[in-house]
């Protein structure tokens, strides 16, 4: 993976893209404006509805300790019955070069709309979850990440 | 001074105490969130060390897990999380499967792995009597297969090897490092000793000047580790795959600009045997998960 | 892809919510790395993940080539009766991949 990338391709690589240097791996499409990709798509899946805040948590590190495997969990507080549970959790990422991250699909014998798995940063950034409850609101959390450039790790 | 002002400074003390690791966590009492610098992250854990043995030139041992971040021990501490974990199941298939010449499997000669590999890795590198020298865990499985099993080698760093190792030293876990140092073994070890104190590259560093003179403090946003081996082959988050200990050193001196021992070298064996034998004593974690 | 590795407790209460984990090899190639000839190496990841219960889909998750190799996923589930959880993973080749596990309610 990225250690096949000499030291002086990953600074060439840097002068165009910041993610470059943490993670080669995704910086090739990193120039386009992300944040905006982030938000069209966002808008697009809310159907131009903003998110209220709270029910949902987003569980994500502050500081990343390696940006290609980052542990990320979502839940949100809902009777997951029939009457009333979250649809889909969508995880949305601002400097990825692809918005969506992962989506997760409840149902009411989830049992509890709460997921985990682990995520893929290209660089600091800010990571979106979006709750699609069963009612047609939105709910979402979002949290910052730092992914660093690490000493050897890194 | 108002008490809302009073307040506030002390949190503001007890934070800094607790930020520089001097006061136990559980003082923490103060409400106020902590600064969200990696430093204050990493303080927020205090690494537990074991006692060094006698003429260790640590005092305490420390596993690379305890330089980790939560997340990061966490994932190593649920079975289910390390996906280092996936490397047993495809091994323990190949332990029972008959390659090579002889039509053995390595199951033919040593039964079990969960019973006759236990302890197995904590000792190695070990000294090998018909060859006259230490061998690793890698090229032990290796010999296994070209000189018993009448089979082809597996290469440095490919899945199966790296599979097998971790399979090995998965049944030896939380097992004491146990090394043996003196014997025959001894000029291997003063050769590894003299290797690991050698500045080499560009930046013309050694072993020790990381992780001998600054393990626990900052390179970059990274945290200097003892430089243990207690934890290979090892999942690193990336790599995003397991990495044995030979691909990791040469990580290191890639990182200090010089040129890589080639794998499986004279050179490596007896690194790796001093470096083990600074270990001594700490549990055997494999699959390991660092960063 | 090998042998997934799943922790699904044995037994539940009736009405328990459980948790269960899932981990599976797989390189999730992003597409967006370039290879050692300078290429781009094709996109290869897992993109869709289905659990069901008897037969019934509780819960699934559309991957993207942001989720890391070696795919976690950890959810939940409500369990009423004695069953069988069934978990597939299909990938971009369409290769897929099942595995299941058994659960007895108790009293």
């Amino acid at each position: 993976m990225s250690q096949n990338l000499s030291r002086r391709s990953a600074l060439k690589a840097g002068a165009f893209g910041v993610g470059a240097a943490v993670l080669p791996t995704l910086s090739a499409f990193a120039a386009p404006d992300t944040v905006a990709q982030t938000n069209a798509a966002m808008k697009k899946y809310t159907g131009g509805k903003v998110p209220m805040k709270g029910k949902i948590k987003l569980d994500l590190p502050q500081i990343a300790e390696n940006g290609n495997t980052v542990p990320m969990g979502v839940s949100v507080d809902s009777p997951m019955t029939p009457a009333s549970y979250v649809k889909e959790v969508r995880v949305f990422v601002s400097k990825n070069p692809l918005p969506i991250a992962v989506t997760f699909l409840f149902t009411p014998e989830s049992g509890a709309a709460k997921a985990s798995t682990h995520i893929r940063l290209a660089a600091t950034q800010d990571v979106i979850a979006v709750a699609k409850m069963s009612d047609g609101t939105f709910y979402s959390d979002t949290k910052n990440c730092k992914v660093t450039i690490g000493g050897c790790g890194g | 001074m108002s008490a809302g002002s009073f307040r506030a400074m002390l949190s503001a003390v007890s934070l800094a105490a607790w930020a520089f690791g001097f006061m136990p966590s559980s003082v923490l009492a103060v409400d106020a969130k902590p600064p969200v610098t990696a430093a204050a992250t990493a303080a927020a854990y205090v690494p537990k060390g074991i006692p060094a043995p006698p003429g260790s030139v640590f005092k305490t041992l420390f596993s690379g897990y305890q330089f980790r971040s939560k997340d990061t021990r966490a994932m190593q501490d649920d079975d289910f999380s390390n996906p280092g974990m996936l490397a047993l199941d495809p091994a323990a298939t190949e332990w029972t499967k008959v390659d090579g010449a002889a039509g053995k499997s390595c199951s033919s000669c040593h039964g079990d792995a969960t019973k006759t590999m236990k302890g197995v890795s904590a000792t190695m590198p070990k000294w090998n009597a018909r060859l006259k020298r230490p061998v690793t865990l890698e090229e032990q499985i290796n010999f296994c297969r070209t000189d018993y099993m009448k089979a082809q080698p597996w290469k440095f760093k490919s899945d199966d090897l790296t599979n097998m190792a971790t399979y090995i030293g998965y049944q030896s876990r939380g097992m004491p490092v146990h090394v043996k140092v003196d014997g025959p073994i001894s000029p291997w070890v003063a050769r590894g000793k003299a290797l690991y104190y050698r500045r080499i590259g560009q930046l013309d560093m050694s072993c020790a000047n990381c992780h001998e003179k600054y393990y626990g403090k900052h390179i970059r946003a990274d945290t200097l580790s003892q430089g243990q081996t207690n934890d290979f082959p090892t999942y690193r988050l990336k790599a995003q795959h397991l990495v044995p200990l030979e691909q990791r050193l040469q990580g290191c001196m890639k990182n200090v600009r010089a040129r890589p021992y080639k794998p499986f070298s004279k050179r490596f064996l007896a690194l790796e045997v001093y470096i083990a034998s600074r270990g001594e004593g700490l549990p055997v974690e494999t699959p390991g998960v660092r960063n | 892809m090998s042998v997934p590795r799943m922790r699904v407790p044995k037994t539940a209460k009736k009405g328990e919510v459980i948790t269960i984990k899932t981990l599976i090899e797989h390189p999730m190639e992003s597409g967006f790395r370039k290879g050692k000839d300078g290429k781009l190496v094709p996109r290869m990841i897992i993109n869709k993940f289905t659990a069901t219960f008897n037969g019934k889909q509780f819960f699934a998750a559309d991957l993207q080539p942001s989720v890391s190799a070696n795919p976690f996923i950890e959810f939940d589930a409500k369990v009423d009766a004695d069953g069988t959880f069934e978990f597939t993973w299909v990938d971009d080749k369409g290769t897929i991949t099942k595995a299941q596990a058994k659960i007895t309610v108790t009293a």
